[in-house]
């Protein structure tokens, strides 16, 4: 059985399953922009005691699941989630919401996902794409998935499908699937409330939460830190930490300089309807943001390609990093000087 | 970025799928284009993988000279920590630390092999010996 699902591609998975999802159940408004931004899905952080593939921990977008929960919740729709602790539940429960006719998001671990390059394929868990169909194919169940990364939706075997529902180790994804209420027809007023919402929630998360490393101050604290790099681990080791954050920063599924495209598109969207010329400005300030992290990632790319690599470059990137947390938190400042009508 | 700025270095990922990223139209609107891939990611992967094989190659030294039991071997190869491997085969964590040194690990049982074996997608003899039939 098929369901007549649209397959949108999208700069990232969970926006872009947020989006079609919430199409599907009839919210016609939506976009990928407007569900970054609703979800507050803006966010830098860098956690040195974790290391995840021996590198560094940085994240240029908020904590997995927050932004369909987030985005869900300011739209005032009903969300059901479902964790399992069987394989055989979880199968079940998938086949019951496709033989009723709802696609359903489900978290997925990349390493077995047999349709990624190998190249891509690290144990990270935190994928997402919605399974919206179950054809019979010799014997087999196969199932119908709409990544949103990928140009054409694809297929998964009912035993690839298990196999990337619970893949094992942090954020391990337990069988989770999840969809919003069918149904929901929103009102512009409440559009307009959520993106206001949404717009006030990512300044608390980048300019007040308490402690260096988290939001713009995290920014300016990775700057510094980058500075001491080479001398603390030596110029391979500091390379290879470069080359984390730059895949962090641009990899599938950010939309480009860490997700601070998509966050100025969300900004000019945002206009349309709260229309204030200022924030256009603010957008701006976010694709300048962008292009700075971008230059940033090709003065890594130096280091990691070892053509420079002396203090000075190392400073150089620090110094970007510094530069850009002033930039953001100008432009978070501004956003929250924004006075709402409505 | 301005739309006619965005990369289109051909990366592997740009052979099975272009990649959408945000960028602005000639008046300032944000719009979609598909990019095939950066170069300043392509390289960025391509160091990640250099320093896994790195770090596959020093493991089989270690397993050859004595110093480790093939788990570090298999480990490294499948791109998985200490945690990764103890979420997968059952394992606490310590108990997976101390299968790494080669005296514990000649006494394990066939059984707990086992359960090394299958998640590693090996035989028990290709994960005592490290001798792979190459997929």
């Amino acid at each position: 059985m098929k369901i007549d699902f649209e397959h949108l591609q999208a700069a990232h998975c969970e926006t872009g399953v947020t989006r079609n999802l919430l199409k599907y159940a009839g919210v016609e408004q939506i976009t990928e922009p407007l569900a970054f931004g609703i979800g507050a899905g803006l966010f830098f952080v860098y956690i040195p005691i974790l290391k995840i593939n021996n590198g560094p921990v940085i994240a240029f977008r908020t904590q997995p699941g927050l932004i369909f929960k987030r985005t869900c919740q300011a739209l005032g729709i009903p969300v059901i989630r479902k964790k399992f602790n069987t394989k055989e539940q979880a199968g079940l429960v998938l086949k019951e919401c496709l033989d009723r006719g709802q696609p359903v998001g489900c978290q997925v671990g990349v390493y077995y996902l047999s349709y990624f390059p190998k190249e891509y394929r690290f144990h990270f868990n935190a994928h997402n794409l919605v399974v919206y169909g179950r054809e019979q194919n010799h014997d087999e169940d196969h199932y119908l998935i709409s990544d949103p990364i990928m140009e054409k939706p694809t297929v998964l075997t009912a035993y690839e499908l298990e196999r990337v529902r619970f893949a094992r180790g942090a954020l391990a994804p337990r069988g989770q699937l999840y969809y919003p209420e069918q149904n929901s027809i929103i009102s512009d007023d409440r559009m307009r409330k959520a993106i206001r919402s949404g717009i006030e929630k990512n300044i608390r998360n980048m300019l007040h939460i308490p402690g260096p490393i988290a939001g713009v101050k995290g920014i300016r604290y990775t700057g510094r830190k980058i500075k001491k790099w080479r001398d603390k681990l030596g110029l391979k080791k500091a390379g290879l930490y470069l080359a984390q954050m730059v895949r962090m920063q641009e990899e599938i599924g950010t939309g480009g300089g860490g997700f601070r495209y998509i966050y100025a598109a969300f900004l000019q969207e945002a206009q349309a309807w709260h229309p204030d010329d200022r924030l256009l400005e603010i957008s701006n300030m976010f694709t300048r943001s962008g292009d700075s992290w971008r230059e940033a990632a090709i003065q890594a790319a130096g280091i990691y390609k070892g053509r420079i690599g002396s203090q000075q470059d190392f400073d150089v990137i620090g110094d970007q990093l510094v530069e850009i947390a002033g930039l953001e938190k100008q432009a978070f400042e501004a956003l929250s000087k924004i006075k709402w009508h409505p | 970025m301005k739309k006619e700025d965005v990369p289109q270095d051909l990366s592997s990922l740009g052979k099975i799928t272009k990649e959408v990223c945000y960028a602005t139209d000639p008046s300032g609107k944000y719009t979609t284009e598909l990019s095939r891939g950066w170069d300043i990611k392509i390289t960025a992967l391509d160091a990640a993988w250099d320093d896994i094989k790195d770090r596959i190659t020093l493991a089989a030294e270690k397993c050859a000279n004595n110093q480790a039991s093939p788990i570090l071997y298999f480990m490294e190869r499948g791109l998985m920590d200490i945690g990764i491997v103890s979420a997968y085969t059952g394992f606490w964590k310590w108990q997976v630390k101390r299968h790494l040194k080669p005296s514990v690990f000649k006494k394990l049982s066939d059984k707990k092999l086992q359960r090394y074996a299958g998640v590693f997608n090996v035989s028990i003899p290709e994960l005592k010996t490290m001798t792979l039939h190459e997929d």
